[in-house]
């Protein structure tokens, strides 16, 4: 079966590919995001190092952060984009990054092991700081936030007379809500709005088609986060949450204690002006407008006198 | 060890034997889009594939369909088309991209099987009368069928396993308890749900494995057979009258 010549072709393809895989090393670390300055984060102890999500609004605040503390004097250097938060998570953990944008409740959710029972603002940020392994700090959270929401369309509501969720009780037809796959198992999913509202919903795992599927009609509920540019675009509008079922989940800077004082007064600033309204029209500057997160964030710290 | 356990009794508790979500139906509804998707792929890919396997002509794209169109980057594609198709068509696109998916394993086994035939046996069963339909269906697609049923398992083996990614779209399935379970961050779900999926892709290989042996027919079957010599046997110095 194997000739002369096939062998040689064989010994050719294992050469290449044994040449190939031993070229792969010359690439560098492909996790390692790229960082806009030289030297490394940890190694400088001047240096702050502000990190991103994977979420482009995430990266607007992180770019804001930045350059505030630039405009401040500090030497920062940005590590934006890096993925989810089993990614960027150790990082921040272990101080080699130093300033971290992050959302009070989901952060909360992930370092919870049991399911968390607090909803209101202030009481999630206590919880938060308790929670927060030694080592990193929370500053001031803001009035912006990016949480869950039971969310219809504005013609709906009208239809029905609908502000808070549990005007739900009068849509006499089924009404489905759409959401990440996750939300059927959060403590504000559906069967808690029965306990607490006591409105019947049909869950629909939307995930990233939730707010085609409630432009479209399929269902009538759809979980936006707070943050969404579709709240400007849209005719949507999030219903009130009185009983505050859903976990509140601000803007809050995550930091390393060793920095906490340093850096407090110029993103604590920050967090003061930094209002939900606002943060969905940054977004949409960067949806709508295909602005660049630096470009959003220098005019909008100009816009209130904070660099 | 210990997050192997959890995941075993994550799957045996009862929250996942009822409601919306529960094993049985997320099971139907895997091998429900599963069984769609290759019924529509061989509806397309069997009369493709026989048709250059019979002619031998356009075998150079049968070859290059199944080569590199097994490589679709299918969630990316299935993603694509929803969002071309819109949120009303979701199982429309995802059976697309997964009818897309099996077609280069079905069009392979099928062409591969008729190729593989000797032309010989062909020109026997031409000698003997037999019109080209019958020897398209008693002949080449009998003699065929190993390599076909082959084609049919490699085709179910990777649907099955990409069909998980149909619960990112809601449409249900084995996937759906690793969709959900990542960022509950429940890793006894995910590493079930994967289990799961991974005991569904080797008991379904074993039962093809088992129908790829019974589709030989049984002249063809390897082992002990007396065979009746066409010619006597003669010195090597005859020349030789049977071409080789």
């Amino acid at each position: 079966m194997f000739t002369a010549r096939g062998k040689r072709s064989v010994l050719a393809v294992g050469l290449v590919a044994a040449a190939a895989l031993a070229l792969t090393a010359c690439g560098g670390d492909p996790l390692a995001e790229p960082s806009d300055d030289s030297g490394s984060g940890s190694g400088s102890s001047d240096t702050i190092v502000v990190g991103s999500q994977g979420y482009y609004s995430n990266e607007i605040i992180a770019e804001i952060y930045a350059q505030a503390l630039e405009g401040a004097g500090f030497t920062v250097e940005k590590q934006l984009n890096i993925g989810q938060r089993d990614a960027y998570m150790p990082e921040v953990e272990s101080g080699e990054i130093n300033v971290f944008p992050e959302y009070t409740g989901s952060l909360l959710e992930y370092l919870s092991e049991d399911e968390v029972d607090v909803t209101a603002p202030e009481d999630v940020y206590t919880a938060l700081t308790e929670a927060l392994p030694d080592g990193l700090t929370a500053l001031d959270y803001a009035e912006a936030s990016d949480q869950d929401t039971y969310t219809v369309l504005k013609s709906f509501a009208e239809e029905n007379d609908l502000t808070s969720i549990g005007d739900l009780k009068n849509v006499t037809s089924q009404v489905t809500i759409g959401a990440p796959p996750e939300f059927e198992q959060r403590p504000y999913n559906p069967a808690a709005a029965k306990e607490v509202y006591g409105v019947d919903l049909a869950f629909s795992a939307t995930g990233p088609t939730t707010l085609e599927s409630l432009l479209a009609g399929e269902i009538q509920v759809a979980d936006i986060y707070t943050a969404d540019p579709a709240f400007e675009t849209e005719d949507i509008v999030a219903l009130e949450d009185p009983e505050n079922l859903i976990i509140s989940s601000n803007v809050v800077p995550i930091v390393s204690s060793d920095i906490a004082d340093e850096v407090s007064e110029v993103l604590n600033a920050i967090s003061a002006k930094l209002t939900a309204e606002e943060l969905v029209s940054l977004n949409v500057l960067s949806t709508v407008d295909q602005q660049s997160s630096a470009d959003i964030a220098k005019k909008w710290l100009e816009d209130n006198d904070l660099v | 060890m210990n997050l192997f356990t959890d995941a075993i009794a994550w799957m045996f508790a009862p929250a996942q034997w009822s409601g919306n979500y529960a094993l049985p139906k997320l099971l139907g509804e895997h091998l429900a889009l599963t069984a769609i998707s290759v019924l529509i792929a061989a509806v397309i890919a069997l009369p493709a594939g026989w048709l250059i396997g019979h002619t031998g002509r356009g075998r150079e794209i049968a070859v290059a369909i199944s080569g590199a169109a097994r490589a679709i980057p299918a969630f990316g594609l299935m993603v694509l088309l929803v969002l071309l198709l819109g949120v009303l068509r979701i199982p429309e696109a995802a059976i697309i991209t997964f009818v897309l998916l099996a077609i280069p394993s079905l069009l392979a086994g099928a062409y591969t099987g008729l190729e593989a035939i000797d032309r010989r046996v062909i020109d026997a069963a031409r000698a003997m009368g037999m019109t080209e339909w019958q020897i398209f269906w008693k002949v080449e697609v009998r003699l065929g069928m190993p390599l076909l049923v082959g084609g049919i398992r490699a085709a179910l083996l990777q649907v099955i396993a990409t069909v998980t990614i149909a619960a990112y779209v809601n449409l249900g399935g084995l996937g759906w308890p690793i969709i959900q379970g990542i960022p509950l961050r429940r890793f006894d779900q995910v590493l079930g749900g994967a289990l799961i999926v991974a005991v569904l892709a080797l008991v379904v290989d074993l039962l093809l494995a088992a129908a790829q042996h019974a589709a030989v027919p049984r002249g063809l079957r390897t082992g002990r057979q007396v065979r009746r010599r066409t010619r006597p046997l003669a010195p090597a110095a005859e020349p030789s009258t049977a071409t080789a």
